[in-house]
C-alpha cells in the first residue's frame, strides 16, 4: 500500500507576521519558511506505518512555488521515499489544491492519504475533507491515533467533548491533530540521503486542473489591538478589581 | 436569496454555536432555514423552530445520522443545496468536518471561520492565527461558510414557531463505521459557552497539579476549564481543552490564564475575552501584554490564595 502525504510550505510557526502597510497582504519576504507543523505530523505517521509494515511506499506531495522542493526534501529526510511537486506561482486555494491532489490520487492509487488538519497560514481546515469529497473517499479528520485493523483504518478522532473511534474502508483520507505523534528529529545523514531521492515536477496543466482562485482578497488589515491593563500587587487587590472595577464576579 | 444553517445538536436540543450561526445567516440577507439531520431528533427540530430568525426547519431523521458521520451529513445537505445561496455551519469540530465536503462537491470555495458578514458575498476572516484579518469576496454563486461563534450574538427564542418540514433521508454511504465515542460528561459548562474560563499552561508542571491547583478555582467560580497547547502537548489534559489557533476559540466574560506564557497561538483563541487575568511568575511573559489584570506571582501560592479570597 502506498501512502500519499501532502505537505504545505508555510511561514514558520515562530514568526509573528506583519501586515503590509498597503493592506494587500502579509509581509513574507525574508521570513523563515517551514513545513506546516500538522503536515510534519502526517509525514511522521506515514513513515511509522511503513516501518510497522502496513505501507510499502510513502510519497510526499507539495503544490506551490519552486522553493516547496525544500519542504519536500524535509519530508524525505523524515522518511518519505519520493516526492512530487506540482509547481505553480498562482495563489493556490484549498479547492484548487484538493483538485490537484485528486489528480495525483488517480495516478498513484494510494491506500491512504494523510495530511495536516489545517495550515497555519490561511487557517482554512478544508483540503483533506475536500479531497475526500472529490475522490469519493471516506474521511477521518482530526486524528489522534491511527491503526490498521483487518484491512481497515481504525482512527481515533478528536471531537468536541471527547474522542470518537471510526473504522474506515481504505482508500481513505486522514487529517492529523497535534497529539497523533511527535515527529522525529531529522538527522544529517538522512538529510544527505533525502537529496538523492526522486522528486518529480508537474504543472497544474499536466494534471488537467484549473487552479484559478475563487476568492479575492480585497484587503488585509491588523486586528484590533488589545492594550495591556495593569499589574496588581497581590491576590486581594486582584479580587477587589474583579469585584468592584470590572464587576465580573460578585 | 436564502440561507441554510446546518444545526449542531444532540437530538434533544440545539447546541449553542448554532444560534450564533443563525445570526450570521440573517446577516447574509434572505430567508433562513435550519437543517436538523439526526436520529430521533424531533425534540431538536422543535427547539430549532423556536429560534428567532428561522423561517423553516427541515428535519431529516434516520439511523444514518446517529453518529453525525461527515459522509452522511454532507450527502443530506447536498440533496437540498440547490435551493440556497448560502450554506452555513458553525466552526466547531463537527461543522469543520462536514462543511468542506459539501463545498467541494458543489465545486465552490469555502470561507472558514467567518467573523463578520459585510454583504452577501463579502466577509471578514482571520488568517495567521488572528494576526491579520482578511476581507474576502467570493466569486462563486453559492457561498459555503463556517461561522466563528464568538463574533456573532446568539439568536434569541421566538414566540412564534417556524414550520417543520420532514425530508426524506439519504442512504447510508457505508464506507465509515463509528465504533464508539468517549465523551466526558462534565458538570462544568462547555468551554465555548462558558462565562468564566480557568485555563492552565505548562507552568502547572504536571497533570496532577493542573487538577489539584485549578479545579478548586474552577469549582468556586462555576468555570469551564481550558489549557494552552503546551499543556496539551505535555499531556496534562485532553486536546479538547485546548484554547488557541488550532483548538477552541473562546470569548468569555472572564478568562483566567494560569501559568500560561501567552504564545501567539494561544492568544489567537482567547484575546476576544472581555476581561483577561494572567497569573505568571515571569514578569516578561507575553500574556501580560493582553491581560487586563496581571499578577506576577508563583501560581502555586497565588491560586490557592485566590480560592481562599473568593470564599
Amino acid at each position: 500500500m502506498k501512502i500519499l502525504v501532502p505537505v504545505k510550505r508555510v511561514v514558520d510557526y515562530n514568526v509573528k507576521v506583519r501586515v503590509k502597510s498597503d493592506g494587500t497582504g502579509v509581509d513574507i519576504a525574508n521570513v523563515k519558511m517551514s513545513m506546516n507543523p500538522f503536515d510534519e505530523i502526517a509525514v511522521e505517521e506515514a513513515v511509522r506505518l511503513k516501518e510497522k509494515g502496513f505501507a510499502t511506499e510513502v510519497i510526499a506531495v507539495s503544490c506551490g512555488v519552486t522553493q516547496c522542493q525544500e519542504t519536500l526534501r524535509t519530508a524525505m529526510a523524515i522518511g518519505a521515499d519520493r516526492a512530487i511537486l506540482v509547481e505553480t506561482t498562482e495563489e493556490l486555494q484549498p479547492l484548487a489544491v484538493a483538485k490537484l491532489l485528486k489528480a495525483l490520487v488517480d495516478k498513484e492509487q494510494p491506500g491512504l492519504i494523510i495530511l495536516g488538519k489545517q495550515a497555519i497560514d490561511d487557517d482554512c481546515n478544508q483540503t483533506g475533507q475536500m479531497l475526500a469529497a472529490l475522490a469519493d473517499l471516506p474521511q477521518a479528520t482530526f486524528a489522534s491515533k491511527v491503526e490498521v485493523v483487518d484491512g481497515k483504518a481504525q482512527v481515533t478522532r478528536e471531537i468536541d467533548g471527547g474522542l470518537e473511534i471510526l473504522s474506515i474502508t481504505m482508500p481513505a483520507v486522514i487529517t492529523t491533530d497535534l497529539r497523533l505523534n511527535e515527529p522525529r528529529y531529522v538527522t544529517l545523514p538522512n538529510i544527505m540521503k533525502a537529496k538523492k531521492k526522486q522528486l518529480d515536477i508537474f504543472k497544474p496543466e499536466d494534471l488537467g486542473v484549473d487552479v484559478s482562485p475563487r476568492i479575492t482578497t480585497l484587503k488585509v488589515s491588523e486586528p484590533p489591538k488589545r492594550s495591556a491593563g495593569i499589574k496588581v500587587p497581590d491576590v486581594a487587590t486582584l479580587v477587589d478589581k474583579l469585584k468592584n472595577t470590572a464587576k465580573v464576579i460578585s | 436569496m436564502s440561507a441554510l444553517v446546518i444545526a449542531e445538536h444532540d437530538n434533544a436540543s440545539i447546541k449553542g454555536a448554532t444560534l450564533n450561526t443563525i445570526t450570521a445567516a440573517v446577516a447574509c440577507g434572505g430567508d433562513v432555514h435550519v437543517l436538523v439531520a439526526g436520529h430521533n431528533a424531533s425534540a431538536a427540530a422543535q427547539a430549532a423552530s423556536q429560534i428567532a430568525g428561522v423561517s423553516k426547519v427541515i428535519h431529516a431523521d434516520s439511523e444514518v445520522f446517529a453518529h453525525a458521520l461527515a459522509e452522511n451529513v454532507a450527502a443530506q445537505v447536498l440533496s437540498i443545496a440547490a435551493n440556497y445561496t448560502h450554506i452555513l455551519f458553525p466552526a466547531t469540530a463537527g461543522g469543520k468536518n462536514v462543511s468542506p465536503r459539501v463545498a467541494a462537491k458543489l465545486d465552490v470555495a469555502q470561507l472558514s471561520d467567518v467573523t463578520l458578514v459585510l454583504s452577501a458575498d463579502t466577509f471578514e476572516r482571520p488568517i495567521y492565527a488572528g494576526n491579520a484579518i482578511a476581507t474576502v469576496q467570493s466569486t462563486d454563486a453559492l457561498q459555503v461558510l463556517t461561522i466563528r461563534s464568538t463574533n456573532f450574538e446568539a439568536a434569541l427564542t421566538s414566540s412564534q414557531a417556524a414550520p417543520i418540514e420532514l425530508l426524506g433521508h439519504i442512504d447510508e454511504q457505508g464506507l465509515t463505521i463509528c465504533k464508539g465515542q468517549e465523551t466526558v460528561k462534565s458538570s462544568r459548562p462547555e468551554l465555548t459557552a462558558a462565562k468564566v474560563i480557568v485555563s492552565g499552561g505548562r507552568g502547572l508542571g504536571t497533570a496532577e497539579q493542573y487538577k489539584s491547583i485549578l479545579e478548586p478555582l474552577a469549582d468556586k467560580m462555576g468555570a469551564a476549564m481550558g489549557a494552552s497547547r503546551a499543556a496539551v502537548d505535555a499531556g496534562y489534559v485532553p486536546n479538547d481543552y485546548q484554547v488557541g489557533q488550532t483548538g477552541k476559540i473562546v470569548a468569555p466574560g472572564l478568562y483566567i490564564a494560569v501559568g500560561i506564557s501567552g504564545a501567539i497561538q494561544h492568544l489567537a483563541g482567547m484575546k476576544d475575552s472581555k476581561i483577561i487575568v494572567a497569573i505568571n511568575k515571569d514578569p516578561e511573559a507575553p500574556i501580560f501584554a493582553v491581560a487586563d489584570y496581571g499578577l506576577v506571582a508563583d501560581l502555586f501560592t497565588a491560586v490557592p490564595e485566590l480560592v481562599q479570597e473568593l470564599s
